[in-house]
């Protein structure tokens, strides 16, 4: 929404404000202010001067040495470059020293242009004649200037006046963004009322007087609404002998400002009501309008309808349109249609001004695909009080205009009218609720300076059916707190019962998961939560895998962010590849972030969503250090049993031989590999990459941070290495198993710190070494009890086929 | 003086003087050797005990032993000499060009977005806080319906929303997990809920489809606008340092009434204007209110006894503003380059 600082003060003739200030209190007083473009930012010392003599130059073909009266004395001369200059005329001079806004071709120049004197061909010039362009404006704004050549005022212009003034240009035109709630705040009315509260002014707000000839306009037109939910309010009044003219310059202007382009005295009046009262109008070729009679009512299913930009729209029966006796005429707060559209040959013109529901012109307008300022006006829900008195406004203005004559009386169907709000005034809750201590009588002057009415009897407030966002006590609160400045609502700490803060259990342990991975050189990403559905190939997954049974999106962005992730690797091999891309050497990556696994399809609940710990990466490092970024995270999170390993054939995205699914206790907990080198590919990335996935939420059931101190060994350890030629197929964890269970509890650590493949070792063997230290904890370890203990363990060893080197 | 004594006397001269020449440890070993030893001329003087006169025995053990105290004190004295020489002499040798390049030590790097994260826990978890967290898919009902947003209100347009049903989305705001908190009736409340929320934007310098809110949530018998106000203050003195003004301006939300969106002074230029701030001094960092009483009464709370604020930050916004981030991609892109100046 915009309006020129002018509009404003012509219903607020107190107002006396700089731009800046009115920006400033607006903003705060909740009308806030997003731009403010000050038309006179870059002019300076422009008076009206009339060419006294105007002859060609001696030295030029194009330019006018011409004699300029600025009222100072004697006459200046000025060598002037325009076509059109010819004595006689008055003219915009910029005298020397002043500022122009722009150049000629209409390119503004920031600050502004320094008009000195000079000479020109060897000729002296003391200022320049503008074009409106140099003043910074455009034809759009003043029609009346010629396409080319400098502006002409009209021949009784005052020599020596301020041109800038004459032209309004001492104005600013405001930008405001104004909230869902505030409809009556799309119009110039509405601003102005809050401006006038807002600076404690009085406010004159149009009031439309009588208008009509003799005549009844139900002779002319009868209306009948058949839907009156969807149009709550009908208005229609008709003006004859119409005269179509360009509208006076105030209003091009003020159209101009606000991004509407003048067209004629009709049109521009229709669309200056729609900005001054925030009531869009529609005005129709009467002797289009068969049967002279006006029908609102639902359109059926699959019909079309020509709008008067010759679109045919496709229609459905939620659309509301407006017939004539035999016909669509428009769609109802969205378009009129082309065959009873105003031309140049009309006679009688129709008005309507009418309340439609906004829901209903919101989403007919979506499915038609056709957003109007009407429309936009409409969609927010508007007030059908406004309605009459907006018609009104424009009879006045057709009347004032001389563009026709105004047929006498309304047409007004209004089954319902709407009124006014009441809500109990309870000062001390609203004193409660800002934590203030305003008198009644300061809240009563903010009630009343915004058009309330305070019913001192009854201790209500009525607010004007405009005011459709004030309901209950808070809505008058904030009327209080923004009219008398939230600047001077006292800041305190809230009181009252203390209570713990903290971060929950899952939260800790997010924050242990980050601490291991950065202690482990993996930094954290962030990755979106959906994506392609093609990442289920990119990943290799087989056509049946669960996890290619997604929440999708209904409306997503694109095909590629259409479905909520199942697996966190796609983000993280994405994030690697664009590393790898980058020539980034040897990256490691982690993310936390949730997956989306649904518990049912087609999705009636939500989904159960699994935060992962996912890292990732390629360069430095292999299986076994990521492994030990797992086994490190276990151990923070005070998991005391050991983790297993399996090999599990449902992970497609691994190489096959060097992947696992982490258990713990039972409970699948994770997995760990090497990308298979055919998805690594599919990312692009050229090396080996390693990932694992943490499943957070069950890992959550083991963690704990509960420590007990278990003494330092005070005894003697006793260390016995085995070394073993093992056949290829036998783990690790198999011959762990065997070591630790043997072991028993005199066994205290045991690490494998040889393995060897090849010559001499034979095809299908290897070679392991394990360091095996047993200690007692309440005495010195006898040399019979690790023998026996060793005993035990090497036959163990023994029957797995696994040969004892001595 | 008997012979003895004189001999004891130079046997104690020639060690001194011997010691005198002593230049390392070795030298020092041998003269200890030399006169000390088993077999030393020192030692050799108690051996010959048996010649001298019972009454003389303590006599020639006293001169012995004081010899040896002497010889043994000195010894002593340039061992130590020694050693200190020896010690200068290597950390001398030892010593390095302290400006050759450090080893780097290679720790991974904390997200921007988790690191204001972190801050903004940490300030609230102080104030007495709970963080908690809601779906990110969420039901319409507390994304909408229960924050005064119903059926038909424009924000709830399709432009805005990513759909998975009619009754079930993608949640555009935070703020669902006030009402799910409410709900619960663990009366007074004060929480905050970060967490990842979804709008449809496409993806530029400035917006993004997915990015971070954090709630604020604070129901009691006497919370009033003022404690809203010095709440925020508080914490954006916290964030961005004690000399942050605030400026609340008037605003709108359907859960919230007042409402009001919250600007920081320019903590580039203290609030001069510059090209960070527009020119304005100000920057818009979140907005706020209090909580609507219908909101309350939807979640089973009655708005005549209990009243609250309610307030939501973007986390991103925070992260670019503070890191002077120029462009919300890199959030979500993770080079490594990116993560590794955090």
């Amino acid at each position: 929404m915009n309006t020129s600082l002018s509009w404003i003060k012509s219903y607020v003739p107190d107002l006396d404000v700089t731009p800046q200030e009115y920006c400033d209190a607006m903003t705060l007083s909740g009308t806030k202010v997003e731009g403010c473009e000050c038309l006179d930012r870059d002019l300076d010392k422009i008076v009206v001067g009339e060419v006294k003599s105007c002859v060609p130059h001696p030295d030029s073909d194009h330019l006018h040495v011409c004699m300029v009266d600025v009222g100072s004395g004697e006459p200046i001369q000025i060598v002037c470059g325009a076509p059109n200059v010819a004595a006689g005329q008055k003219v915009p001079v910029v005298l020397d020293g002043g500022r122009v806004a722009g150049s000629k071709d209409g390119n503004a120049a920031e600050g502004g242009i320094l008009i000195k004197k000079g000479k020109l061909r060897g000729v002296e010039s003391n200022g320049m004649i503008c074009s409106i362009e140099e003043l910074g404006s455009t034809r759009e704004l003043y029609p009346e200037a010629p396409e080319y050549g400098i502006y002409v005022f009209p021949e009784d212009t005052p020599v020596g006046a301020d041109a800038v003034e004459l032209l309004g240009l001492h104005d600013a035109v405001i930008e405001y963004e104004i909230t869902s709630n505030r409809v009556d705040c799309y119009s110039a009315i509405g601003i102005a009322r809050e401006a006038a509260a807002t600076f404690g002014k009085e406010f004159h707000k149009p009031e439309p007087k009588e208008t009509g000839n003799s005549e009844d306009v139900n002779d002319y037109i009868s209306v009948e609404v058949e839907d009156p939910q969807l149009c709550p309010r009908f208005t229609a009044r008709v003006v004859k002998n119409v005269k179509l003219a360009p509208s006076p310059k105030w209003m091009q202007r003020r159209l101009a400002s606000n991004g509407i382009r003048p067209i004629n005295n009709v049109v521009d009046i229709t669309n200056y009501i729609m900005e001054e009262y925030g009531q869009p109008m529609h005005s129709y070729d009467y002797d289009t309008i068969r049967g002279h009679k006006i029908v609102v009512k639902c359109a059926q299913d699959g019909e079309t309808f020509r709008t008067l930009d010759g679109q045919d729209r496709k229609l459905d029966q939620n659309v509301l349109m407006i017939c004539d006796g035999e016909r669509y005429v428009g769609i109802a707060g969205i378009m009129g249609g082309e065959d009873s559209m105003i031309t140049d040959d009309v006679k009688t013109v129709l008005f309507e001004a009418a309340c439609f529901d906004g829901t209903n012109v919101r989403l007919s307008s979506k499915r038609i695909g056709l957003q109007t300022d009407a429309s936009q006006k409409f969609d927010k829900g508007l007030d059908p009080n406004t309605a009459r008195e907006a018609i009104d406004r424009a009879c006045e203005l057709m009347e004032e205009f001389g563009a026709g004559e105004v047929v006498g009386g309304c047409v007004d169907v209004y089954p319902v009218k709407r009124e006014p709000v009441e809500i109990p005034f309870e000062p001390e809750k609203i004193n409660r609720l800002l934590g203030t201590s305003f008198s009644e009588e300061e809240m009563i002057g903010y009630f009343e300076a915004a058009d309330l009415i305070y019913d001192r009897e009854r201790r209500v407030v009525i607010a004007p059916t405009f005011r459709q966002d004030l309901h209950r006590m808070c809505d008058l609160a904030e009327e209080v707190a923004r009219f008398s400045g939230y600047d001077r609502i006292p800041t305190t700490l809230p009181a009252g019962e203390a209570t713990a803060g903290g971060l929950q259990f899952a939260m800790q342990l997010q924050g242990i998961a980050r601490d291991t991975a950065e202690s482990c050189g993996f930094s954290q990403g962030y990755c979106y939560s959906f994506e392609s559905p093609k990442v289920f190939d990119r990943l290799l997954f087989p056509e049946d895998a669960p996890e290619r049974k997604t929440i999708e999106i209904r409306n997503p962005l694109g095909p590629d962010f259409s479905i909520m992730r199942t697996t966190s690797l796609n983000g993280m091999l994405v994030s690697l590849a664009t590393n790898y891309n980058r020539r980034n050497k040897s990256v490691r990556l982690y993310e936390l972030g949730n997956v989306y696994i649904p518990k049912s399809l087609p999705v009636t609940e939500l989904p159960d969503e699994r935060m992962k710990f996912t890292l990732g990466m390629y360069g430095e490092g292999d299986f076994f250090d990521l492994k030990g970024v797992v086994e490190l995270f276990f151990d923070k999170l005070g998991l005391k049993e050991k983790a297993e390993y399996r090999t599990d054939e449902k992970l497609p995205y691994f190489h096959p031989g060097r992947q696992a699914k982490i258990w713990y206790q039972g409970v699948p907990v994770g997995e760990i590999g090497e990308i298979h080198p055919k998805a690594a590919a599919n990312y692009s990335i050229k090396e080996r990459v390693y990932a694992a996935v943490l499943d957070m939420k069950n890992l959550e059931a083991f963690a704990t941070f509960d420590r007990k101190y278990a003494g330092i060994a005070r005894f003697p350890a006793v260390t016995r290495d085995i070394s073993m030629i093992v056949p290829k197929a036998v783990t690790a964890a198999e011959i762990e198993k065997v070591i630790a269970q043997r072991g028993g509890k005199l066994l205290e650590h045991y690490e494998l710190f040889d393995l060897y493949e090849g010559a001499p070792i034979l095809p299908g063997f290897k070679s392991m070494a394990y360091s095996l230290t047993f200690r007692h904890k309440e005495k010195t370890l006898e040399e019979a009890e690790v023998a026996s203990a060793m005993k035990k363990i090497l036959n163990g060893l023994e029957n797995m086929q696994i040969e004892l080197r001595k | 003086m008997s012979t003895l004594e004189q001999k004891v006397g130079q046997i104690r001269e020639e060690a001194m003087n011997a010691l005198l020449g002593a230049d390392g440890m070795d030298r020092l070993n041998e003269i200890r050797v030399a006169y000390l030893g088993k077999k030393g001329t020192l030692t050799a003087v108690l051996k010959g005990m048996k010649d001298v006169t019972p009454e003389e025995r303590p006599k020639v053990g006293k001169w012995v032993n004081d010899a040896r105290e002497q010889i043994e004190g000195r010894i002593e004295e340039i061992r130590a000499r020694l050693e200190e020489e020896k010690l200068e002499a290597r950390l001398e040798a030892e010593a390095i060009d302290v400006t050759l390049p450090a080893r780097k030590q290679k720790r991974g790097h904390r997200h921007p977005n988790t690191i204001a994260l972190e801050e903004v826990e940490r300030i609230f978890v102080g104030m007495g806080y709970e963080v908690v967290e809601g779906p990110e898919v969420e039901y319409d009902e507390y994304n909408f319906t229960k924050l005064n947003i119903p059926a038909n209100h424009p924000a709830k347009d399709e432009q805005d929303t990513f759909y998975i049903t009619d009754e079930i989305l993608l949640r555009t705001q935070t703020s669902p997990v006030q009402a799910r908190i409410m709900e619960q009736g663990k009366l007074p409340i004060r929480m905050i809920a970060p967490g990842r929320v979804f709008r449809s934007d496409e993806v530029d310098a400035t917006h993004s489809p997915s990015f971070h809110q954090i709630e604020g949530l604070v129901i009691d018998r006497n919370i009033t606008f003022s404690d809203l106000k010095g709440t925020l203050d508080l914490f954006a003195k916290e964030l961005f340092g004690p000399d942050t003004k605030t400026k609340f301006r008037p605003h709108h939300f359907p859960f919230t009434e007042p409402s009001a969106e919250v600007d920081v002074s320019c903590f580039k230029c203290g609030g001069r204007g510059c090209r960070f701030c527009k020119g304005s001094g100000w920057i818009e960092i979140l907005g706020c209110g209090m909580v609507h009483p219908h909101v309350l009464e939807m979640c089973g709370i009655d708005p005549e006894e209990y009243q609250g604020f309610a307030f939501g930050v973007g986390l991103e916004r925070i992260a670019l503003l503070k890191y002077e981030i120029d462009d919300m991609r890199l959030l979500y892109e993770n080079d490594a380059r990116f993560l590794q100046q955090f």
